[in-house]
């Protein structure tokens, strides 16, 4: 048996960032420490090559080994945000990693493993792909999460991120083999054929419709399957908490949509208000629990949970019946908007916890802001920015992201979930602009020992950089990323 | 005589939730990795009576990655907690105190 070449070639980006990735982990124990920055470089660059083959190949909906595989420009939207995002998380841990002393280069490798799965997610046309997928991202993430394995608390952080995402992985995986005897196959057309003519009536169907929705609820970090997130986002190196925030919610987002707008998308009425529970939960849990936080790390990890909420709203409104035509895939769109700008947004603040030091620790706390704008101007400013993004107020990028979701929502007719969405945005702002006040209106503290410096390598400068201008040129310009959303999400 | 696919469903669904259960109330890492296990290969006993019942082979195949998969994932698994039994010298999840569980 031989592999057709046209296959391959729609599946060249995967095939280059894999062979980069295990050429990587050989390379890695063999090079002399100096010379670890060459292979972070090394993986940037495949990146910027696999960023301009999936930019080439963006067009018509191409299906690739009978049907397991699809690139279209949903799949290649998400491929790209994963390039950009990686490419950042890789400059910004060049520099942390040697602050933190794990100076690994193995983790490059893993990285690119990780971002492997992700696209796999994106494009897999058959749930034992979106399966493979899913398992390739995330074995690779607990072993990310558990690099610091001298420290207590990355390795308890990943041996919890490693018990609830393969009990997740379980769960997800007896859904599929319901629905695989309920349709004859795993893949999504024949899936949905199978849904349309037996409808929810049949258990087996329905079974699988909720065990796929608690596995990817376990994914994306939805209230009430959320419980793992602010330990393991706390525990693990900042720069791997910034790609499993930003990378896998967004991946596992993308494939959530396309196994249920695809797969289960006759049975749409069904399975929106079991979303529509779970996004109100996200909202209210993720945003009043993001109050009490002290640690700013843990503080972002319940706000990327009330961000999953918002982006549930857009996969609400991609779900709901009996609106005017082109409302759902506006839903699409404006979520595939939302996780692009939350991308930037969030990865820049990690970026700035990740580089702020206090007494050879990692500047975590909310004391650690205290003053910062007295002594670090530039840096207190961008975090201000980042935090005023993440509230949601113009003219930053975060405002025209939650302007586009509660549009579509209004125009589905759920009003009311826009005015549910911008009072917990209202609320998000009061925690959001605490650590805002604590850089700006404290007094920093006079002793030399305890005051917070940074660690800003020239890699990481360039990673704030883009989440600035991302943040800032979004806000100002949104109007190219929304026509190619719009363009690219699924009908 | 064959055995009918209900009987299959109803053994896999058992399997499963002792899987479920088990690693919601026990304490022990290893044994809620074997608890995992049982989930998986509940799975699997599904995926291998499908495939009879329909007359696929595809279901078989299927067998051969998710068992493939939860290779890989103990590996892992198993490595985690060594690394973490280095620390706490224990494997119990009550004792895990740093994070907030």
């Amino acid at each position: 048996m031989t592999i057709p070449l046209a296959d391959l070639v729609v599946i060249l980006p995967e095939l280059i960032v894999v062979g980069a990735a295990c050429l990587l982990l050989a390379l890695a124990p063999i090079t002399p420490s100096t010379k670890k920055d060459w292979l972070a470089w090394m993986s940037v660059a495949t990146l910027v090559v696999c960023f301009i083959v999936t930019m080439n190949g963006m067009g018509e909906r191409v299906y690739a080994f009978s049907e397991l595989v699809v690139v279209d420009g949903y799949a290649s939207f998400w491929k790209l945000l994963l390039y950009v995002v990686s490419g950042m998380i890789v400059l910004l841990s060049i520099g942390y990693l040697k602050e933190e002393r794990i100076d690994l280069a193995e983790f490059y490798g893993f990285v690119l493993l990780s971002l492997t799965g992700m696209m796999i997610m994106v494009s897999g046309a058959d749930l034992l792909v979106v399966y493979l997928g899913i398992e390739l991202m995330s074995i690779s993430l607990y072993v990310m999460a558990g690099f610091k394995r001298f420290e207590a608390k990355s390795m308890e952080s990943s041996a919890k991120y490693f018990i609830l995402g393969a009990f997740s992985s379980g769960i997800l995986l007896y859904g599929i083999s319901l629905i695989f005897g309920a349709a004859g196959s795993t893949r999504l057309v024949e899936i949905a054929a199978a849904v349309n003519a037996r409808g929810l009536n049949d258990s087996l169907v329905l079974m699988a419709l909720m065990l796929l929705i608690v596995g990817f609820g376990f994914k994306i970090a939805a209230v009430p399957f959320h419980m793992w997130t602010p330990d393991v986002y706390q525990g693990a190196p900042t720069s791997v908490t910034a790609f499993m925030a930003v990378a896998s919610k967004a991946a596992s987002f993308g494939a959530f949509l396309r196994v249920m707008l695809e797969g289960f998308g006759g049975v749409k009425p069904n399975w929106t208000g079991l979303i529509l529970g779970l996004c109100i939960l996200t909202l209210i849990l993720g945003n009043l629990v993001a109050i009490v936080q002290t640690n700013v790390k843990r503080m972002l990890a319940y706000s990327s949970i009330a961000h999953a909420g918002y982006a549930l709203i857009g996969v609400v409104v991609a779900g709901w019946i009996g609106t005017e035509a082109g409302a759902s895939s506006q839903g699409v769109a404006s979520m595939m908007l939302y996780l692009a700008i939350y991308s930037f947004m969030t990865l820049g603040a990690f970026s700035i916890v990740a580089i702020l030091r206090r007494g050879g620790l990692e500047g975590e706390d909310l004391d650690d802001f205290t003053g910062l704008a007295k002594r670090h101007k530039v840096v207190a400013f961008v975090m201000l920015l980042f935090m005023v993004s993440l509230a949601g107020i113009p003219p930053t990028a975060g405002f025209i992201g939650k302007f586009y979701l509660f549009m579509a929502a209004v125009n589905a007719g759920l009003t009311w979930l826009a005015v549910v969405g911008l009072i917990f945005a209202a609320v998000s702002a009061f925690y959001y602009l605490r650590v805002v006040m604590v850089m700006y209106m404290r007094e920093p503290t006079s002793d030399q020992e305890l005051e917070t410096r940074l660690a800003l390598s020239p890699a990481a400068t360039v990673v704030l950089a883009c989440a600035v201008a991302g943040v800032v040129i979004l806000g100002l310009y949104p109007g190219p990323l929304v026509s190619f959303t719009s363009s690219a999400a699924l009908p | 005589m064959t055995v009918p696919v209900e009987y299959y469903l109803v053994l896999s669904g058992l399997v499963f939730l002792i899987g479920l259960v088990g690693v919601l109330v026990r304490k022990n890492l290893i044994v809620i990795l074997l608890s995992i296990e049982l989930m998986l290969n509940a799975t699997n006993i599904n995926f291998v009576a499908f495939s009879a019942h329909l007359g696929s082979s595809a279901g078989q195949v299927f067998v051969f990655f998710a068992l493939t998969v939860a290779a890989a994932e103990v590996a892992v698994g198993l490595a985690i907690i060594i690394a973490l039994y280095r620390h706490h010298s224990s494997i119990n999840v009550d004792e895990f105190h740093l994070l907030k569980w």
